[in-house]
Parts: C-alpha cells; structure tokens; sequence
C-alpha cells in the first residue's frame, strides 16, 4: 500500500498524569489468628474474596505424596461438608449470585471467590462452613480421583505442559517445585482417610489471610468474617516451604514430540524476590529483553524473523525464590535459529548496557500496568493477596514505583548479567528430535530426555 | 430420570435465599462525526484509567473464498505501521506510556484497543486514527505477518490436543452456506497467497470511518473525547459503507453427524451443535444464553451435576452461545454449543444419550422458579465483574451500539435476563431435540 506524506500528523504529548491513589487498606487478626485484609471498592455491587492458607509440602517421596493429596484436596474440598452435598453447596453458591473455586500449589491452599455484595455474608458462611467441616465424601473422592487421573493425561498431553514439566524438575529436583503435578499412580493411591487426615492437620486460621475487595465498608467486611469464621479454631504447625537447591548446570535437555510442527523452548533460572534491591533493575532489564511485546527478542524473532507467535519472558514470585521463564513456541524449521537469536538477545542484556530510551519506556510500562493492575476489585484483591502472601503490605504499591524510577542502565546491566546471562539459565526443547538436533548441536551441549 | 438422586446428609441448612437484584448505571453518552464514525463515551473518574476500543464490522464471515483467514491476518496488518507511525511503533507509543493494548478478529467484527492512564487518552485517539486513516503494509511485513500467523495457528490448533474443536471444526458440518462454514483462521495455502493489494481492498472496502464504532470508557470528559474524535478522526474521508448481506441459511432438518480424528488427544471428547434464533431479537435469543448456563454453569447446573457427580460419564462440560463463547457479539446465523470430554470407557452414545435425556427432561417438565433465578443471579453477578474494568465496559458498549445502536444495552442487560420466564427457558429447551442436532466426535488416535 502506498501512503501520501502529507498524511502525516505530529503525535499528541500526554496530559499531566493524575496521581493514583494508594488504596486504603484496613487490617485485623481475629482471636483465631486469621489475618484479614479490607477495602472499599465502589463501582459494581460485587465483593472479591480471596484466601491463602500455607500448604507446602515435604522435599523427596513424601512431598510427591503431598502433591497428589493436596492437588485432590483442591478438587474435593467443595464435595461436600457435614450439613450439604456438592449440589446444594452449588446451587446456595450460585443463588448468593456467587461463584467459589479451590485450588492448591506448592506453596498454599487458595480459595477465590466472587459474590453479589448482599450474598456476601452467606458466602462466607459457606466457606466456613467448608473449612470447618469438609466432609470428603468417599463417593466423591473416588469420582474426583478417576477424573484427575484423566484430566492429568489431557494435560499432560499438551507440548507446554510436557516442556514446563521437565524445566521444573530440572531446575528443581526433588523439591515441591520440581513436581508439581502428580502421577496418575500417585492420584489412585490418595484415600479419602488422608485427605480427611490433611485438611485436618494443615488447614487452621493461623497463618492464613483473608482479603475481601468490594462495594462495602472495611469495618462491615471484618465484622463479617469476625462473625462467619469465629468457629474457625483449627491450630497446626506452620507449613513453609523448604528452600531451593542450587541452581544446575548441565547441557539442554531436549525431549522428542515425533513429527512436532513447532519446537517448545523454555528456559528458566533464578530470578530476585520482590524485596531483593535488584529487584526493579531486574524488572526493568527483563521487560526489555523479552517481558513485553515491546521488547527486542519480540521485535526479533517475532516481528523480524517471523519464527514464533508469542514468546515471552515472565517473572514469578513463588516464596521459595523468583524464577524467570523464557517461553517461545518457534516453527520446527526455525528452531536453531530462533535459539540463537534467543542467546544473542540474552547475551546482549548480560553483557551490554540497554540504551536509556528502552530503559525509560520499560520503566513506564511497568509503572503504568503495576497502576492499571489495582483498577479493578478483581484485580486488587488478586494483587493485595498475593503481596500478603509474600509476606508485603500495600505500601508496596507505593514504594516499588519508587525504586523503578531509580534503576539506572548501570543497574540494568548489572542485573541482566547476573540474571539473563544465557550460562545462568536452564533450557529445555520439546520438539522432533529427528528434524532438529542437528541442527540444535551446533549452538549448545544436548541431551536427550 | 431424574438426576437428583442422592441422599442429602441431615440437618440442612435452608438454602439461601436469591440474592438481591443489581444493575450498573454507567453514564452514556454518543455522537457521530460527518464521516460515519460513531462515538460512545462512559465516563467514570474512580481510578485514573481509561479503555479506547475501535470496532470494525467486518469479520470472518466476510472473507472471500480463497482468501480464509483473510480478516484475522488483516487484523495483524494493522500493527504494522501507518503514515505517521512505523513498524512496531503503535506498540512502543502504548507499552512505553503504561499501557496495554490488543486486537482480536471475530465472526461478525474485527477489534482494536488500548488501555491507558487517562492522561495518554488523546494519544491512544490518536494511533488508532492514523490507522483508520492510513495503514500502511509493505511487502517485508506482509510476508512476515504470514509467518506469524502460520505461527499463531500451530501453537494454538496444529501442535496440542483439541486444537480448534470444536470452534474451527464444528462450522464446517453446521452450515453449508462458504461465509459461515468456512475455516477463519485460515488455510495456510490462502494465506501465503495474499498480496497488498488484497490487503488495500479489504482496507478500502470495509474500514471506512462509517463502518465502525469508537468506544471510550474511564476517567475522561465526554465532550473533550467528542473534540478530540472530530480532530483526530474528523478529516478521515467518508467512503461508502459496505451493506453487510444477509448470511442466513436454511435451518438444518435432520441430524449430521461426523467423526474427527485427533493424533495428539489421549481422550475422547463430543461437540453438540443446533442453531438457535436470530439474536437480534434479545426476547427470543436470551432464554437460549439463559439455558446453557441452566445447563452447564457449576456443580448444580443440569448437566454438570448429572454427568460430572452423579454418572461420572464426563470429565468435562461445557455449554455457550457464539462459535466464540461470547453470547452476545454475534449475529445470525450462531449456534448453541456443548463441548463434552469424556473418558474412554463412555461409549459416545451414552454421552449424546444422557445429554439429550437432560435436555428432554427440562423441556418436559420446566425448571423452578429458584432454579432459574439462581442461574440469572450468577449469570448477573459475572457480568457486573466484566463491566467493573474499562475495558469490559468499552468492549461491551462498543458491540452493542455497532449491532444493536444501543450502548445503554451495557446496563440494561440484567434486567433484560431477569425478565426471561421459566417458561421461555423450557421451550428453548425443546428445541434442541436429537433430530436438529449436529454432532462431532473426536476421537483420539490416527483414523484407522
């Protein structure tokens, strides 16, 4: 298409931004122990509720047991308790104009629910209720089991899960990261009697934070859940996580999907907590190698090249230590060279400074969407949870703009070379091994999974 | 039979009660520019946000034959640049100002949006007028958006499981007619055929100002909105505004039936097709988008707890209007649609068999009241979630006005599905009988 130059147009500036308000978070730990957490958000009559309970698990066999437990925990848990089955939990849930889910990972139990600001009070009757007196009906364990085991190889199945299961067992071993989904064996084995037994012994209000984000005032949430969970007595020893071994080294693992018309490549290791000083520099270098769609390795391999759709580079916080993931699903062609453009990119950030444009633009875009993040009473309980998870205050909100607009190149550098450095990070490739080791051994050290 | 069957533990609680009706009252307000260009605006000041969304009507059903995948790939096109703004730099002005942004291709439309701090509003008109006035594709980013849309379609349908099924694989045995029954990702020979001069076509013809929609939802004035849409968008010339046919077909009469085979997938799975009302007309449509979730919507829907609890035939169940899972953005002719996964051991008929006795059971006898208004209390409560972000308000304002010239439907709605009747949900119902149903198995396994 040809375009006349007098269509042109200067591009507007921005308006002087308006400050965003730190939300005004109420805080109360009942006589049980339960931590609560609340905030008026106007907008739609709804109300967020949002629970972690600390559910880690063992490192070696015993943790493996755990996962299987705690993961059908998570599927039972809504089954049924002492005084309703699993439909007429539902069907009260769903009349509240509510919905209520479970689910457990390495770490913790989390419950997430939304609920009609009016139907609030009932909701949190049920989840007391659920918490006090989960039945684990041995009917449904046993059809929940069968389905897992089901639901396992369905996901199992998918080339992003194979991939994500090798990268977590090679970075991790046998500690809770390195499994976190159970075996089909591991599932069948699971009794109604343990799951009775593990509720019973790891789910108390101690330790446990409550967040509610919603068209009502702070005291009326806290009263509320005063009032719901006062029967909540449960006491247990507190569940953390053990610590990470050290990172591996070692060749690429790379894993055959025979006749694969793309290549799964995942690379991860270490990243900083959110409490780590290199933590915004990190943030900052991370987005411009690879953390947004503004990024070079996007403009590279995607936009350039055309050899993937969506490659990223995603931080996560689990409490046992950050990790950074770097995710491209390249066409089985272009493996080798979407892998060496991939360790250009990465060995740019550890080894040369990004210019201060990039930096600036990323720092925006990580303030801006850390600000667009709290917009919603979805996305603020969401948020507020998991900074109590991690052990952080609200106040976060407000520092962490802070430290991001302090990050000079100097410590994006430094950061890019301890942390994206490609000899830092663990690789795995799921994709035909026949069409692409060739071509993959001339780049890196392989082996075969 | 009835599916209730199981002994309720004692005491039982007293179920509790429905919960209170809600409705939003977001401000509306609307213009239109001389060249077409419709605008709606919802101001709301309570966080320092705004969502700018642009809505072209024109979708996969438009494409031409030969050119499948055509509306989607255009959609890519228009990131690639325009006369003030090169590759890549509607990305960086967005991201690089804390925003986020993306667009998607649908059966009846194609969408573009951004969410911004409000202080980048006029920024976020303005990429999207350059655009609107003057994309601009070369052949480098022509041939390279080809690649990532053949990469987009390998990640998402031809490397995993149950990829496009049953969205890309039921249309194909629901319509005949090639507007609604064609693939709208695309062929990949079609794809690597197209040339800028399809892409200037479809631009000419069907991204004229008066063929779309501009949305804006969050902390703006709307009359300072409505001036910087006369200058940002006001000089884009009017050109013709394609009539958008008619792509009704006959109902089918009998049932179809076809059997697909997944290499990649270890389970079986059952997708069940009807087509339903025109959904223009929200008095006969609605009682359908009420029945899927009276079907399928948690544990104590219809065929969740009769499939999932008690039989155990399924492992999974889901139900929807629109190929696409949003009842309410698309037009004639649209299916209701049932996606069941199921284990081995359960023959399909079974599956077909028990979902059809459900179905006949509440045709026969009707639902309660309390079930009904359970089920529209859900339904109410998850769309309050959606409008509670910008962006859910933009979008939803956006497809109603450009369907339905009514931007106010975004308020109106929970009223309008409390006043759908049992009644109207049980003779919904009934029409989804055995003999109008278009069925696709999936079966694991290469085809023997």
């Amino acid at each position: 298409m040809t375009t006349a130059p007098d269509l042109r147009r200067p591009v507007p500036p921005l308006a002087e931004p308006r400050p965003v308000k730190l939300p005004s978070v109420a805080e109360r730990t009942l006589d049980n122990g339960l931590r609560v957490l609340a905030v008026r958000r106007p907008g739609v009559p709804l109300a967020e509720v949002r629970l972690r309970i600390p559910f880690a698990g063992p490192t070696g066999r015993g943790g493996r047991a755990h996962t299987a437990q705690a993961q059908l925990l998570g599927d039972t848990l809504l089954a049924g308790t002492d005084l309703r089955t699993a439909a007429q939990l539902a069907a009260d849930v769903q009349a509240l104009g509510g919905q209520i889910s479970a689910s457990t990972d390495a770490d913790r139990l989390g419950f997430g629910g939304s609920v009609l600001v009016s139907g609030l009070p009932g909701l949190l009757e049920v989840l007391a209720e659920v918490l006090t007196s989960a039945s684990y009906p041995k009917r449904e364990v046993v059809g929940e089991r069968d389905r897992l085991v089901q639901e396992l190889a369905i996901y199992r199945s998918q080339p992003a899960v194979v991939a994500r299961e090798a990268l977590m067992l090679r970075l991790y071993g046998e500690h809770p990261y390195g499994r976190e989904l159970p075996t089909a064996q591991e599932v069948a084995d699971v009794k109604a009697s343990q799951l009775r037994a593990l509720h019973g012994k790891r789910i108390a209000p101690a330790g446990s934070v409550l967040t509610i984000v919603g068209d009502l005032t702070p005291a009326r949430a806290i009263g509320l859940v005063e009032k719901a969970m006062a029967g909540w007595t449960a006491t247990t020893r507190a569940a953390t996580t053990p610590p990470l071994p050290e990172a591996p080294r070692g060749p690429a693992l790379l894993v055959d999907r025979p006749g694969a018309v793309q290549t799964t490549l995942r690379m991860a290791g270490p990243a900083p907590s959110r409490t780590d000083p290199d933590s915004a520099a990190f943030g900052l270098v991370n987005l411009v190698f690879g953390g947004y769609f503004s990024s070079r390795w996007v403009a590279n391999i995607r936009e350039d090249k055309g050899y993937t759709y969506s490659p990223h580079a995603q931080v996560e916080h689990p409490p046992a230590g950050s990790r950074v993931t770097v995710a491209a699903d390249v066409s089985t062609p272009t493996t080798a060279p979407a892998l060496l453009e991939t360790l250009y990119e990465l060995g740019r950030v550890a080894t040369l400074p990004v210019t201060q444009a990039e930096l600036d633009q990323a720092r925006r875009y990580a303030i801006g969407t850390l600000a667009m993040s709290t917009s919603t009473q979805a996305g603020l309980a969401s948020t507020l949870s998991q900074l109590a998870g991690a052990g952080l205050g609200v106040e976060w909100l407000r520092d962490h703009p802070v430290r991001l607009a302090a990050v000079t190149v100097e410590d994006a550098l430094e950061a890019g070379a301890r942390y994206l450095a490609p000899a830092a990070l663990t690789t795995v490739l799921v994709g035909d091994v026949a069409q692409v080791e060739a071509p993959l051994r001339a780049l890196l050290d392989l082996e075969l999974g | 039979m009835p599916a209730a069957t199981r002994k309720a533990p004692a005491p039982r609680r007293a179920a509790a009660k429905p919960a209170a009706a809600a409705s939003p009252s977001y401000a509306v307000e609307r213009t239109s520019l001389a060249n077409g260009l419709r605008v709606v605006v919802s101001p709301d000041p309570s966080s320092p946000v705004v969502a700018v969304a642009v809505y072209y009507d024109v979708g996969m059903r438009s494409e031409p034959e030969g050119r499948t995948g055509f509306a989607h790939l255009f959609e890519h096109l228009m990131f690639q640049g325009s006369a003030s703004l090169g590759k890549t730099e509607h990305f960086t002005y967005v991201q690089g100002n804390g925003g986020t942004l993306n667009g998607s291709t649908h059966v009846d439309y194609t969408n573009y949006y951004e969410v911004m701090p409000s202080a980048a509003t006029e920024l976020a008109l303005f990429l999207e007028a350059d655009r609107m006035r003057s994309v601009a594709v070369t052949q480098d980013n022509l041939d390279n958006q080809i690649a990532v849309v053949q990469n987009e379609i390998r990640v998402n349908v031809l490397n995993r499981p149950y990829g496009g099924f049953p969205w890309l694989k039921v249309p194909p045995l629901l319509f005949a007619d090639f507007a609604n029954s064609h693939n709208g990702y695309g062929d990949f020979v079609d794809l690597e055929s197209s040339t800028l001069d399809d892409a200037q076509g479809f631009f000419d013809r069907y991204y004229a100002p008066g063929n779309a929609v501009l949305s804006v939802a969050g902390d703006v004035d709307p009359q300072q909105v409505f001036v910087w849409a006369e200058q940002h968008f006001g000089d884009i010339p009017a050109r013709d505004v394609p009539v958008r046919p008619s792509f009704s077909e006959p109902l089918p009469t009998e049932q179809r039936r076809a059997v697909e085979h997944d290499e990649l997938a270890p389970a079986p799975a059952v997708a069940m097709a009807w087509r339903v009302p025109d959904p223009a007309d929200l008095s006969t449509y609605l009682p359908y988008v009420v029945l899927a979730e009276v079907l399928t919507d948690g544990d104590a829907s219809r065929l969740q707890e009769r499939m999932l609890l008690e039989d155990r035939s399924a492992t999974s169940i889901s139900g929807y209007l629109g190929l696409l899972g949003d009842p309410l953005d698309a037009r004639d002719p649209t299916p209701f649609l049932l996606e069941v996964h199921h284990p081995q051991e359960t023959p399909v008929d079974t599956v077909l068999a028990t979902v059809e006795q459900e179905i006949a059971r509440l045709a026969a006898d009707g639902l309660t009241a309390a079930e009904l208004e359970r089920t529209v209390a859900r339904m109410t409560a998850r769309y309050l979630r959606e409008v509670d972000s910008v962006l859910g308000r933009a979008t939803t304002m956006a497809v109603f006005e450009q369907q339905r010239d009514r931007a106010e439907l975004m308020n109106e709605l929970p009223d309008l599905l409390r006043s759908v009747t049992a009644e109207a949900v049980q003779a919904a119902a009934a029409t989804l009988t055995p003999q109008t149903c278009t069925v696709l198995e999936l079966r694991p396994g290469k085809a023997s």
